[in-house]
Order: structure tokens, then sequence, then C-alpha cells
């Protein structure tokens, strides 16, 4: 039994470019419903998301995404994370991403595809019905 | 004990990554079973050496841990950080935001950094991070860094665990160092005065010097106030130099030892004490008849819980 199980969230914004406005707004939201959010920022390379992600033993990840070079980075974070035997988490993407780009996102792994502006609401009842 | 701590216990002997952080989140979930585990790996601990890192919001503690991580790793010795930061009061969720600055250190081979939320008035961070200390120490950490913003009084009792604290001060506080709440200085053992690039951090170290000099515990007056520059790494060996000298002497205190182990029994006994009260009367039909007494005047709270502590004592 869980006495004070709390949902542990990664929020991070993999590669070089972009503003990190969108991962900051997903991170506030979350804590405002009650999740601990691991803010790690911009410039994150597969390899920091994925030790990351194990050390805090976090149930979901979240990644804001700018554009589809981001598939690559992504696919290296959910290989990378089975390379480490990681524990079932939980894959968010976040971001201007089109409808067509949708199936690629959830065969590679991808659990849920947010696009700019999705209300975090929508983001944390997504969470709390697809963790155990 | 259930299977799964079972393994966790078994994977932190083996040194996995994963059992590691599995079972810091169930002994701070305070999953069932936790107790057993921490039982089982206690024998193993007593090797780490803990250093508190805290001071105000901003002051460059994660930069500086980032700093100090990386120069112990140099020393060929593995580094656990534990970096806390307080639960929303409203939500009860959490922004945990220091490994934004030790984002490279964090994934190198020998450091574990893991974040902590206050969670709440449970009073039970200090024991909870304490907790965490010792799995790491399980582990086989060497040194074991953990970082708090010193303002409340839980995020002081954390840092006072440790074998080392060093509080972190900033040019600019305000009037000299009023700014830092009185209760956080008397558990310093040595002083950084960090962003020393930044005019008056000189006038900072006087005033810090100025203040333990006036100290009536002999101890006080010698204690080291050093100058930092986190982001670029300067006076970094210098603290790094004070802070294995210090650790050397306080391993010669060995009163201090005890104490703690003392301290520490104590504390896990009232929150027992606590939690059974919790559970006996929370939802008592007795107490409900004492507080219609009380309501009408014909008895007084004081004597109630005398004749309930009477009661437990027999
Ligand atoms: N100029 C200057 N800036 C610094 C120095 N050390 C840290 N900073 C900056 O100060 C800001 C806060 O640094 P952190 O390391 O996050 O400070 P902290 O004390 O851990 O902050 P909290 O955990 O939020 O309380 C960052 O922008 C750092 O880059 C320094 O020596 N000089
Ligand atoms: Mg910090």
């Amino acid at each position: 039994m869980e006495q004070g199980k709390k949902v542990r969230v990664l929020v991070a914004k993999p590669g070089l470019d972009g503003h990190e406005r969108g991962a900051r707004v997903v991170a506030y939201g979350l804590r405002d419903l009650g999740f601990e959010v691991i803010y790690t920022g911009l410039r994150q390379s597969a390899d920091i998301i994925a030790k990351a992600a194990i050390q805090e033993d976090v149930d979901v990840i979240g990644l804001s995404i700018l554009s589809g070079a981001h598939m690559t980075l992504t696919r290296k974070v959910l290989d990378k994370l089975k390379e480490q035997d990681a524990r079932d988490v939980l894959m968010l993407i976040g971001g201007v991403i089109p409808d067509e780009d949708v199936p690629k996102w959830k065969e590679m792994g991808v659990s849920g595809v947010f696009t700019s502006g999705t209300p975090i609401k929508e983001i944390g009842d997504f969470i709390n019905s697809n963790i155990s | 004990m259930d299977n799964e701590l079972e393994n966790l216990v078994n994977g932190i002997a083996d040194g996995s990554v994963r059992s590691l952080a599995g079972m810091i989140t169930c002994v701070e979930n305070r999953t069932t079973g936790w107790l057993e585990a921490m039982k089982k790996i206690y024998s193993k601990t007593g090797h780490a050496r803990v250093i508190g890192i805290t001071g105000p919001p901003g002051a460059g503690k994660s930069t500086l841990t980032d700093r100090l991580t990386r120069t112990l790793l140099d020393k060929g010795l593995s580094v656990g950080v534990i970096a806390v930061d307080p639960s929303s009061p409203f939500s009860g969720g959490a922004l945990l935001g220091d490994r934004l600055r030790m984002k490279d250190v964090s994934a190198l081979e020998g450091v574990f950094v893991r974040s902590m939320a206050t969670r709440g008035a449970l009073g039970g961070l200090s024991l909870a991070a304490r907790d965490v200390v010792k799995i790491m120490d399980a582990f086989g950490k060497d040194f074991i860094l953990v970082e708090t913003v010193g303002v409340g009084q839980d995020e002081i009792e954390v840092v006072k665990t440790a074998d080392l604290v060093m509080v972190v001060c900033v040019p600019g506080m305000g009037d000299g160092i009023q700014a830092i709440k009185a209760g956080i200085m008397e558990i310093a053992d040595i002083f950084v005065v960090n962003k020393a690039d930044i005019e008056g951090a000189d006038s900072v170290v006087k005033d810090i010097q100025a203040m333990l000099s006036m100290s009536t515990d002999k101890g006080k007056k010698t204690i080291q106030v050093l100058k930092t520059v986190a982001t670029s790494g300067d006076g970094i060996t210098e603290l790094v130099d004070t802070l294995f000298q210090e650790l050397e002497a306080t391993k010669k205190k060995a009163g201090r030892q005890r104490d703690r182990i003392k301290e520490e029994i104590i504390g896990l006994l009232e929150r027992e004490v606590s939690r059974l009260i919790h559970k006996r009367l929370d939802h008592n039909d007795k107490l409900d008849v004492s507080v219609d007494k009380i309501l009408a005047r014909e008895c007084d709270p004081y004597s109630v819980v005398q004749e309930i502590t009477d009661d437990y004592i027999k």
C-alpha cells in the first residue's frame, strides 16, 4: 500500500533550439495540479534525460518538442531507458506537432501527444488515468 | 517485507541504480514495509560523509553543489545529492528545479541526484531526508550533499543532521547579514559568500566575521568564511580543502555522533507516539463525550489530557 504516493513528472526541453516558455508553463501547471515536477530546463541530451528519469524515479516524462527533428532524440531517450533497464514510464510530448505525425510518435512509444494550447488540466487527467 | 522491497534492498547491495531510486521512492511514500527495508540496510550505513548546504533562495547553492560534486569526483569519490524544495501548500505539488544547475554532472558515473519535495506539514521531512541519506550511504556513496533552502524550521532540521553544514550567503542581501534567518547562522560550520564577483562580497564577509567574533560560543570564533564564484569555479578548491579539514576536525568530536543517534531515536519516537495518539483518538466516542463536557464547562481540556496520559502510562 502506498501511503503518501505522489506522481512524479520529469519535464525537459531537449535539443539546443527554442524557448523554454512552453515547458515552464506545463511545469508550473502540473505543480498546481498536485504533481511533483522535476524541471530540468533546456539543452538536454537523451542520455541526461534518461538518467534523470531513472534517478528521480519518475512516473512520467514530458518532453517539450519544437520540431520533427526531436523525434530522433525522443527515440533515443526511449532506447536509453530500455538499455538502462528503467521501469515503465509514461512518455508524453507537447508542442507544435502536425496531426499527420501523431501516429509516428505513438508507434515509437509515446503515449500522449499534446499540441500547444492544450489545457494543462487535460494533461493532468491523462496522466492520472494512464499510470498504474 | 514484500517482494518488491526485498528486491530493492538486494539491488542496492548489488549496486543497482534503479533499486536505489526505487527504494528512495518507497521510503518517501512510506510504502508498507519501508521500515523493514530500512532496518535491513542500516548495517551498511556509516561510511558516507554528509554535507548540508543551505542559504537563501537563489544564493547559488545548486551551482555550488555542482562544482563540489565535480571536485569530489576528480578525487575519485562518489557523490549523492539530495536537493530539497518546498511543496506547494495549496496543491501539494512541487516544482523541483535544482537539477537545472546540475544537469551535466548528474549524468556522470558515480553521481546520483535526487530531488525531494517537503511534502507539507507532516513534520517528517527531516526524517524522510535522513532516510534518503542512509539509503545513498548504504549504496556506497562516499559523499552526500544535501541542499535545502534555509527558510523553514523543517529545512534547518534536515541540514542539522549533516556532518558539516555550509551556509551560503550572497552580497546584496539587504542590511548585511540581518537577512539571514536566526537559527540558520547557529548551525553553520563553514560560511560561504558566493557570487563574490558581485560588489559587496567583502563587506558580507566582514559582517559575518564580526558576528562570529561576538559569539559567546568559543567554537564559533574559528569558523571560516570563504568567498566563491560558483559560476566560474573560483574559490572552490579552497572550499573543498577547508571542507576536508573541518571534516577531520569534527570526526574527533566523538560526542556528536552519539548525540545525533539519541536525537534521532527521540525524533522517531515522537512521531510514533503522535501516530498512535491519532490512531486512538481521531474517531473516539469517549473523546466526544469529553468534548461535550468541556463545552458545557463541566470539565477542562487540561484534566482530560491528564486523564488520557495517565491511562497510557499505566
Ligand atoms: N554572478 C554570479 N551568479 C551566480 C553565482 N553562482 C550562482 N549564480 C547564479 O545565481 C542563480 C541561482 O543559482 P542556483 O545555483 O540555482 O541557486 P540556488 O541557491 O540553488 O537557488 P534555489 O535552489 O532556487 O534556492 C543562477 O542564475 C546562477 O547562475 C556566482 O558565483 N556569481
Ligand atoms: Mg537550488
